[in-house]
């Protein structure tokens, strides 16, 4: 077993990503994610690897592109304002079918917003984001063990899907400084005869490619790419259930909103109400079928978030309305606290009793 | 005996280039340089947004297809990941003088070693003919259609001499591809480019001034014409920045 180090949550993505073999990373500076690139900047050049301070974000996220069309393991990094810059690269990266990580470490917004944690980005990380038909694997550590694993994770099934994975964590889980044991990677490299590497007059070029004039193509691939999303649904959904064996209400959370949020539901026990919490992982895709099975159990949800209620969405649309959900929100860089959570849970059980 | 032949880093597909458009030539002298260095099978072309998109489907070699602009971050990328290939981009005025010109700009001053043919015929041609970034004074577009107003549209750019006030990039010059001397010594040019990067010199730019006579509303004779009255004028060929060569007088 690898022994536990102290780091915080920016720095065990970055070093997650080096274990996973990522040997190239490009970013440009942004509030509260600035550790990844400073500590990439360090490691890279000790170990052949590149560290590129961009000119932009939208210049990083074609490097990226670049990179991962040559078949190399490649991330970047940004905070939300960054990250809208980057949606046309990561488009492309999507409409290309290339593997890649993309960290967006939330701040308050919209506009420039503010430097403290957020997770308003749900809707852009989750429906898309950038423009056509595509979406991204998106992954919600709720610690900074998860901020690691998640990492790996993300590499690994970009690979195996060829698709962009996006990291979605929030200013919190990447200041914040936990005990971390980083894990040896196990993935094997994934073969990738569409890269361009040269042909070596070997065979027909390669073309890494987003466009189609002919619809009926473009359709075709579209189609081909959700066949492989519908897999992704099919076997990639991960999610943490905690004291929903006995429960009557559900709380629904993630990543600093989860921990928060679990604080409430044990102090709701103790005061006798039978409440457990569905913390969602992957958030693309969705945890659909656990949350169904709960609407047949439970007597209503509370979805805990730091935006202006955007998951809440799709809690609705997974229990297909068929119990209340209430939102328990804070906006702006503002942290919901546990007695917060603990009053809606309790209004919740009072009304559907 | 030596018999004319098609260079074989370009594929069979025929070009879908309006008639008397240069991008022919310009692709054929891409083609000529990588066949002359034998490096097709270790080379990594970048195409960009405008006429030149499909290049990706006319080059042999391994292909990217650039977002508007972008081509040089993604050519930074390929040749981060990959220093002993061969990348080289192919854009347009609008492509790497608009809507790319920070992505240009930095990876000349990086000195990224990658190689950029730069096609300046003053216009958008693919989306039908609008003023470009290097669109002539007075110039008549479809969105200049009172001709370029200097005080309201601002004044054109001149890539080459931009870029070589920057210390980073290794050579940019400037060439044309509207008479035979013009295209003999583009060829020199986009050879020593491809050259410049196998030697590990650095970042090649070669701007070549070239036409558009559907756009431009000229017959092709007439628009190889404008290019030597008009543009060449404004545009002046030659060398603009040849770092080794330049280090070689200092010693």
């Amino acid at each position: 077993m690898a022994e536990k180090v102290l780091m915080k949550g920016n720095e065990a993505i970055a070093e997650a990503a080096i274990k996973a073999g990522c040997r190239l990373y490009f970013g440009y500076p942004i509030t509260p994610q600035t550790e990844i690139a400073a500590y990439m900047a360090k490691r890279m050049p000790k170990i052949g690897g590149t560290f590129l301070q961009a000119e932009s974000e939208v210049s990083a996220i074609n490097m990226v592109y670049g990179v991962a069309g040559a078949g190399f393991r490649v991330m970047t990094s940004s905070s939300s304002p960054g990250i809208s810059l980057k949606q046309e690269g990561i488009s492309y990266i999507a409409g290309a079918d290339l593997p890649a990580l993309i960290v967006n470490v939330q701040r308050g917004g919209p506009g420039l917003g503010g430097i403290q944690p957020s997770q308003s980005d749900y809707f852009q990380a989750t429906k898309g984001g950038g423009h056509g038909d595509y979406h991204l694997i998106v992954l919600a550590p709720a610690s900074v063990q998860e901020m690691a694993d998640l990492t790996i994770k993300a590499f690994d099934l970009a690979d195996k899907y060829r698709v962009p994975t996006m990291l979605l964590a929030d200013g919190t889980m990447g200041q914040m400084m936990e005990p971390v044991e980083l894990p040896e990677t196990t993935s094997e490299p994934v073969e990738k005869p569409w890269a361009v590497t040269g042909t070596k007059m070997q065979r027909k070029h390669n073309i890494i490619n987003s466009l189609y004039l002919n619809p009926e193509l473009l359709e075709k691939t579209n189609f081909e790419r959700f066949e492989r999303y519908k897999q992704i649904e099919q076997n990639e959904v991960m999610f943490e259930e905690y004291m929903m064996d006995d429960a009557e209400y559900c709380v629904v959370a993630f990543g600093i909103a989860a921990r928060v949020s679990k604080n409430a539901v044990t102090a709701a026990r103790r005061k006798g109400i039978k409440v457990g919490l569905i913390r969602p992982i992957t958030l693309w895709p969705f945890p659909v079928d656990v949350l169904k099975k709960a609407a047949d159990k439970v007597k209503g949800f509370v979805s805990v978030e730091l935006s202006m209620g955007q998951m809440i969405e799709d809690i609705k649309l997974a229990t297909e309305c068929r119990r209340p959900v209430v939102l328990c929100n804070r906006s702006g860089g503002m942290i919901p606290t546990p007695e917060h959570v603990l009053e809606t849970i309790e209004n919740l059980a009072k009304e559907n009793k | 005996m030596k018999v004319f032949e098609k260079p074989k880093a370009l594929t069979d597909a025929p070009f879908h280039y309006c008639p008397g458009c240069t991008h022919g030539i310009i692709h054929r002298l891409v083609a000529e340089a990588i066949d002359e260095l034998g490096i097709e099978g270790n080379t990594i072309g970048v195409a960009p947004v405008g006429c030149a998109v499909m290049a990706y489907d006319y080059f042999a070699c391994d292909m990217v297809e650039a977002a508007h602009g972008r081509a040089p971050a993604i050519a930074t990328g390929l040749k981060r990941a990959m220093p002993d290939n061969i990348i080289f981009t192919y854009q347009g005025d609008g492509d790497l003088a608009s809507i790319g010109m920070a992505e240009t700009v930095h990876a000349a001053t990086r000195n990224e070693n990658i190689t950029i043919i730069f096609v300046n015929n003053a216009i958008y041609g693919m989306t039908g003919g609008q003023m470009a970034p290097t669109s002539l004074p007075g110039q008549v577009t479809q969105t200049s259609p009172y001709g370029r107003d200097l005080s309201n549209q601002g004044y054109p750019i001149r890539v080459s001499e931009l870029l070589a006030s920057l210390d980073g990039p290794e050579y940019i010059e400037r060439v044309a591809v509207n008479n035979v001397k013009n295209v003999r010594n583009a060829k020199k040019a986009i050879l020593k480019a491809f050259k410049n990067q196998t030697e590990k010199k650095g970042f090649s730019l070669i701007e070549v001034v070239s036409s558009c006579p559907t756009n431009w509303g000229m017959t092709p004779q007439k628009a190889l014409e404008w290019v030597e009255e008009k543009m060449i004028p404004y545009y002046p060929l030659g060398v603009y920045k040849d770092r080794s060569a330049e280090n070689k007088e200092e010693k």
